[in-house]
């Protein structure tokens, strides 16, 4: 599914009342299939952005389109995944990662096979019974990333999904989350902190501004996939991380 | 040094285990502490009997009111006003308070009334309650569910209220309905704090119920306090007034171990 943003903009209120700008306007396009990965200054509006893209939050003005038609709700086929795990803490890993299965109708018995073919591939195989608070930071992301994975999204939109973890954790899981991806290609856009988590699983990196946050840089990145993490050393990539690092600086010194 | 400090974790990990232990004991060491205590001063008549009766004069009265059916037949007529009482009160502040935590506008209209309410003594209109709903059991049970309504209510509105806004996204990206938001996300993350407040209720609800039977008099163990306190029969106020105690912690033990079966997932991870 392709994904407009057209002079999208959405504005707050502070808490005396006053409207301030929180991002754009903004406007970009990704095609079907694309992984779109977007950089910025905290606070420049790309949670706001993400929350647009999935119809939680309406924009101010301007529009956001998914093949032509106006996101003005959570739409069909999309997914979303948070900066922290948001998962439910009554629920076990197993009911967990069911839950997409269970809101659209899906029988207990075969919601919970879909579940468990997936348990291994997320090296979640013996803690289908455990509850959120019995998880380190890394497997309760992955209990995340199977929530996404059983709705089979064609629209996977990523709100620094593995920030919270360390390096090498975060690396395993972007790929991992590639890999997954490689059976049912999807349109990803993807918030992440992180230069050469970026430029290694992106086709495009976007860097916006600081707050209202626009876009400034629109940089394609044109490694061979599959990815693979030993690509960080090659020529290209530390050419595209050093073009989206001066980038962003050129941000933080004007 | 590091010997040292080695054992002192130890003893720690001992004192922690004589501890655990001690644990399922210990109300029963002060229960019994309590009544030695009390058996060690009428004993020695420092205080009349009529005041402190002795304990093997309460157990008589226990006796002698439990062979005449007087002990069962008031203290049913109490917990059947309490459990009405109960279902009544909860039911209703239940259903205010989710009215009241989803539409902020109805807490406006509302809340001036509820606080009037709640910040009169109970036993200033109980009266009023009792000309109202006659001296029946449903005054009784009116009473009593005013009494449990109020911290039904509040825990109600802070459980739906402090559900997470992430989860609600989420479930909003799920596209949930109505019914899903309520039944998988506000039910659920609700429950703690509103079996916290059925816990409360429940004490509360005894009150409630005594002080309707104080009010207008006919049976339940309110009545046999006042009946027995008219006759200087001090050993069955004892009992009448155990019995209430009894009634009250056996209904918070309830809801205590419904609290412990269903909120698994609340429950410490053991050492
Ligand atoms: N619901 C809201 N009400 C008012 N202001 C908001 C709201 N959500 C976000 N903001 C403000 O809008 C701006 C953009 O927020 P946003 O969360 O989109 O930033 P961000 O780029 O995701 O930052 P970070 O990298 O720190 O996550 C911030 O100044 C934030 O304080
Ligand atoms: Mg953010």
């Amino acid at each position: 599914m392709k994904l407009s943003l057209r002079e999208l903009s959405v504005s707050f209120r502070d808490p005396d009342g006053r409207a301030f700008s929180a991002l754009g306007p903004i406007s970009f396009e990704v095609a079907a299939q694309q992984f779109v990965c977007l950089v910025g200054p905290t606070g420049c509006g790309k949670s706001t952005l993400i929350r647009v893209l999935a119809g939680l939050l309406p924009a101010t003005s301007g529009s956001a389109r998914c093949d032509g038609e106006l996101i003005s709700r959570p739409m069909d086929q999309f997914a979303i995944m948070f900066q922290d795990a948001n998962l439910m803490p009554w629920r076990t890993v197993l009911d967990n990662i069911a839950l997409p299965l269970e809101i659209d109708g899906v029988p207990r018995a075969s919601r919970y096979e879909t579940v468990r073919a997936l348990l291994p591939q997320l090296h979640l195989g013996n803690f289908e019974a455990s509850y959120p608070a019995e998880l380190s930071g890394g497997m309760a992301q992955r209990v995340a990333l199977g929530r996404v994975i059983v709705q089979a999204p064609r629209v996977l939109l990523l709100d620094e999904p593995f920030g919270a973890l360390d390096a090498l954790t975060r690396e395993k899981l972007s790929l991992d989350l590639l890999r997954l991806r490689q059976r049912n290609v999807q349109t990803i856009i993807m918030v992440t902190h992180d230069i050469s988590e970026a430029v290694l699983l992106a086709d495009r990196v976007l860097v916006m501004s600081r707050r209202p946050g626009t876009l400034v840089e629109d940089i394609a990145v044109e490694l061979p996939r599959p990815r693979r993490s030993h690509m960080i050393y090659l020529p290209e990539f530390l050419r595209l991380a050093k073009r989206v690092r001066e980038s962003i600086e050129t941000l933080n010194s004007l | 040094m590091r010997k040292k400090s080695h054992d002192n974790t130890e003893n720690r990990k001992d004192a922690a285990r004589v501890a655990a232990a001690l644990c399922p004991v210990s109300p029963l060491l002060t229960v019994g502490c309590l009544l030695l205590a009390w058996q060690w001063i009428s004993a020695r008549e420092f205080i009349s009997h009529i005041l402190v009766p002795p304990p093997a004069e309460v157990y008589q009265a226990f006796i002698d009111s439990l062979a005449d059916g007087a002990l069962v037949k008031h203290a049913s007529v109490t917990l059947e006003e309490m459990l009405y009482g109960l279902l009544l009160g909860v039911g209703v502040g239940l259903l205010i308070g989710y009215a009241i935590a989803k539409a902020p506008l109805l807490e406006s209209i509302l809340s001036p009334i509820i606080v009037a309410f709640q910040s009169t003594p109970i036993v200033a209109y109980a009266p009023l309650l009792v000309i109202w709903f006659g001296s029946g059991i449903a005054s009784k049970i009116v009473t009593t569910a005013v009494i449990v309504f109020f911290p039904t209510l509040v825990n109600t509105i802070v459980g739906i209220r402090s559900v997470s806004p992430n989860l609600r996204d989420l479930m909003r990206s799920l596209k949930a309905g109505r019914w899903q938001m309520f039944r998988h996300l506000e039910a659920p993350s609700a429950l703690p704090v509103i079996l916290a407040g059925l816990k409360t209720s429940t004490t509360l609800a005894v009150i409630g119920a005594v002080v309707g039977e104080f009010v207008s008099q006919g049976s339940g163990l309110g009545y046999l306090v006042t009946s027995a306190r008219n006759l200087y029969n001090t050993p069955l106020v004892v009992v009448a007034v155990l019995t209430m105690t009894a009634i009250s912690l056996s209904l918070y033990g309830l809801v205590a171990y419904v609290e412990w079966r269903f909120l698994v997932w609340r429950r410490r991870p053991s050492l």
